[in-house]
């Protein structure tokens, strides 16, 4: 039996490997025929094409473009992530709101959402709404404040002023202050056991002293406004509009799963719990808080982690509107006579990184919250 | 001396019945001030998203649709040769019919066995499930210019029909063959297509090649998941690991880089001579991609039979492949069925994807059809991705409801 055992496995890596041999020799032949590199060394060349919203020039060299990729991918997960967050648990509250239409509107809300392919909705998204709206030459110019046309939105930044290091220093001391006001009230209502208020209190303390502080230093931070320049956006936060349509519909797209999955995750904290805090008399945003909410959560995240990391692999369909993230980069490398494999490879090395980072973080995250509840 | 035992009167909670369609909007949409606000918030936002549906729907030019008609439902397909279409459509509509027919008789039986009355399907009951369908049917009916589609189309319901009533009358012995009759009519369902001079799937397009890649995708990635799902469960290192390995891999990355791999580096590794057309090396890719997720799905499975019931099969000296035949793998994908549904359409919803290569389904067929000469440059694209977007909504809609549905049935997840 041993015998058969350890002969099972030599057959099974014996013919993962002469399936791997064989695939590589004629990978390396066919890219020796086609008189293609069979090396990495192409990746100091220059790429060629102009990326936009990079400040990238087309004599670049490829990796450094990758790199704009991989910033660009990441820039769709960062706020992403939170902003589907955020709609995927008020969309699933709301499916159980007690009001009637609440519920129902949530529910048809998620119903149409998630049963469309995300790349329609892009599609959808950047079509329907974001090439609706009018060209450079005519943006819409909200006071200077905002300008929208159908390849940028711009709004008005933040610049730094002279004093903006002091100021950065008062703010962070006023953060101090801010957490011992916290530390005090808890304190306090913990002695005398009236209600605390500490975020009220905190946040008041906070931007009292951060006032003070930008009126003495005469105004560190000022204003940026975006202008229509020719054919160019100057001053602001430029933002490309494919970005913003991307966003938009892989985060409504991704918030429909995480709906359900919340009120999944609701139904299934038994009824007792929510009959208790009714009978402790909880006002239903506490029961909500400190009542179902932690105890749901455990059972939503690993799901929700699912979803993270199905947003992550979905901001790659941006290719389909050009909008330069690290899987259209490497879609127009290729297209310039670039080797394939070995863009791919570096593609999907890439990909699985970022996988990896996600449920590391997120991981951490669900090992404190296991135990904070249990 | 006699223990006076305590009597509770029993308190008779005053449940306050709701009177007349006020009060019950009293209590379920304004009973308190701020679900006063949603509620009226919520309805002025859906109003005004009706309205502008409304509008919309009246204004627009469906003349776009009304002429491609053809193209997003089959593509290019050769116009003298729509027999074919339609023949498979109708042994589709056969299969389908015999299978829900051969389900409704074993349920018949099992109820008859075990004394229970069986409450029968009604027509309304139909009509209510599959409404999204019928709807769906009757929308594209109204885009044809003749009547030979409809007549077509009402043909292969009476064969559907009539297939489940056949599918009912069968004998319990070839009952359990059902399932090799619906191979067989899937097979014949290809070969009409394909067979006898037909046209190859390389020159499909359309719906008809969004459901093919879906289908085909599920049936060959099938045998591949279930490897895996075994190598994975094995007490081998060498194979649990090359199974993990490929699993863990495959789903780290998006399916468009499997895509790309299969659009530009396929044909790269493989022998000079071997030269696949565009849509076979989408297949591959997307057969080497659901594989892993199959491998999970049914992973789920194995893990759902209790560990007794190996145990008890070992006890009455099984050996262990027939241990794996006949007692696991049965009930394993018993539980997998409502997982394999969600696999199956969020394949359907992935088959967009290929568009992104230039394979042209239904999606890429919303772009080519804007640029005709006669509808180029009017911006017709909300139109077209629109009734995209229908199709594949009613699509995905109506199978996610059935697999809730057998997901209850079938009592899974409730051992």
């Amino acid at each position: 039996m041993r015998v058969l055992r350890l002969f099972a496995q030599v057959v099974a890596a014996g013919a993962v490997v002469i399936v791997a041999y064989v695939l590589w020799f004629n990978l390396t032949n066919n890219l020796r025929a086609a008189g293609l590199p069979t090396d990495f060394q192409f990746l100091t060349q220059p790429i060629g094409v102009d990326i936009p919203g990079s400040g990238l020039s087309p004599g670049a060299t490829i990796w450094r473009a990758l790199l704009i990729g991989v910033k660009n991918t990441l820039a769709l997960v960062v706020v992403g992530i939170p902003l589907l967050t955020i709609v995927g648990v008020l969309v699933g509250v709301a499916r159980l709101s007690t009001n009637w239409l609440v519920a129902k509107a949530a529910g048809l809300y998620v119903e149409i959402l998630r049963n469309i392919p995300p790349l329609l909705i892009i599609f959808f998204v950047f079509y329907a709404v974001v090439l609706q709206f009018p060209v450079l030459q005519e943006s819409i110019n909200i006071g200077d404040f905002l300008i929208v046309n159908n390849r940028y939105l711009a709004v008005v930044g933040f610049t730094a002023q002279p004093n903006f290091g002091p100021f950065l220093l008062i703010m962070a001391g006023a953060l101090v202050v801010a957490a011992v006001v916290w530390w005090w009230r808890t304190q306090r209502s913990e002695r005398t056991g009236e209600h605390h208020h500490r975020f009220l209190w905190s946040l008041g303390v906070f931007t009292i002293i951060s006032l003070i502080g930008f009126l003495a230093l005469g105004g560190p931070i000022g204003l940026s406004r975006p202008v229509l320049d020719g054919r160019a956006l100057e001053g602001g936060y430029v933002g490309l509009a494919a970005y913003f349509a991307v966003l938009i519909a892989l985060v409504l797209y991704t918030a429909s799963h995480v709906a359900e999955i919340v009120r999944g995750s609701i139904l299934a904290v038994p009824k007792g719990q929510t009959e208790a805090a009714n009978a402790i008399a909880l006002s239903p945003i506490q029961r909500l808080r400190h009542v179902v909410m932690p105890q749901a959560l455990r059972i939503a995240i690993p799901p929700i982690i699912s979803q993270y990391l199905n947003f992550t692999k979905n901001t790659s369909l941006a290719i389909a509107i050009g909008y330069a993230e690290v899987t259209r980069i490497t879609f127009q490398t290729i297209g310039n006579g670039q080797p394939a494999p070995q863009m791919i490879f570096i593609l999907m090395g890439i990909y699985l990184v970022i996988s990896l980072l996600i449920s590391l973080i997120v991981n951490i995250v669900n090992r404190r919250m296991q135990l904070v509840t249990q | 001396m006699s223990v006076e035992t305590p009597v509770f009167e029993e308190l008779t909670v005053e449940v306050e019945p709701a009177r007349g369609p006020m009060d019950w909007v009293r209590k379920n949409l304004f009973n308190t001030w701020y679900n006063a606000v949603l509620t009226l918030a919520i309805a002025a936002a859906l109003m005004l998203a009706l309205l502008a549906l409304a509008r919309w729907l009246v204004g627009a030019d469906f003349e776009i649709i009304r002429v491609n008609l053809r193209l997003f439902m089959i593509g290019g397909f050769p116009a003298d040769q729509l027999w074919r279409p339609w023949a498979s459509t109708y042994l589709i509509a056969t299969m389908v019919g015999v299978v829900a027919g051969s389900l409704a008789a074993g349920a018949r039986d099992r109820a008859s066995e075990a004394g229970v009355p069986l409450i029968g399907t009604t027509f309304g009951q139909i009509v209510l499930r599959f409404w999204p369908i019928i709807a769906l049917v009757v929308i594209i009916l109204a885009f044809t210019t003749t009547i030979t589609p409809a007549l077509l189309t009402i043909g292969a319901a009476v064969a559907g029909l009539g297939s489940y009533y056949l599918g009912r009358a069968l004998p319990r012995t070839v009952r359990r063959w059902t399932w090799l009759i619906a191979l067989i009519l899937l097979v014949g369902a290809y070969l009409a297509l394909a067979g006898f001079g037909g046209v190859g799937w390389e020159s499909w397009g359309g719906l008809q090649l969004n459901l093919f890649l879906t289908v085909a995708g599920i049936m060959f990635a099938f045998p591949l998941g279930l490897l895996l799902a075994m190598g994975r469960r094995s007490s081998l290192p060498v194979i649990r690991t090359i199974s993990v390995g490929y699993i863990e891999f495959v789903r780290g990355v998006p399916l468009i880089t499997l895509l790309l791999a299969g659009a530009f580096a396929l044909g790269f590794i493989l022998p000079r001579d071997l030269r696949p057309g565009l849509v076979t090396r989408m297949l591959i890719a997307i057969t080497l991609f659901e594989a892993a997720y199959i491998a999970e799905v049914v992973r789920g499975g194995f893990q759902a039979v209790p560990a007794g019931q190996v145990e008890a099969a070992q006890a009455v000296g099984l050996a262990p492949l027939k241990t794996m035949r006949l007692i696991v793998l049965p009930q394993a994908l018993r539980a997998t069925i409502p997982a394999m549904v969600g696999q199956f359409i969020s394949l359907f919803k992935d088959t967009t994807l290929v568009a992104i290569l230039g394979v042209s389904h239904m999606l890429k067929t919303t772009f080519i059809v804007n640029s005709q000469p006669d509808f180029l440059g009017k911006g017709l694209f909300v139109v077209t991705l629109g009734f995209a977007g229908l199709v594949f909504w009613v699509g995905s809609y109506t199978m996610s409801r059935e697999s809730r549905r057998l997901e209850r049935r079938l009592g899974v997840g409730e051992r």
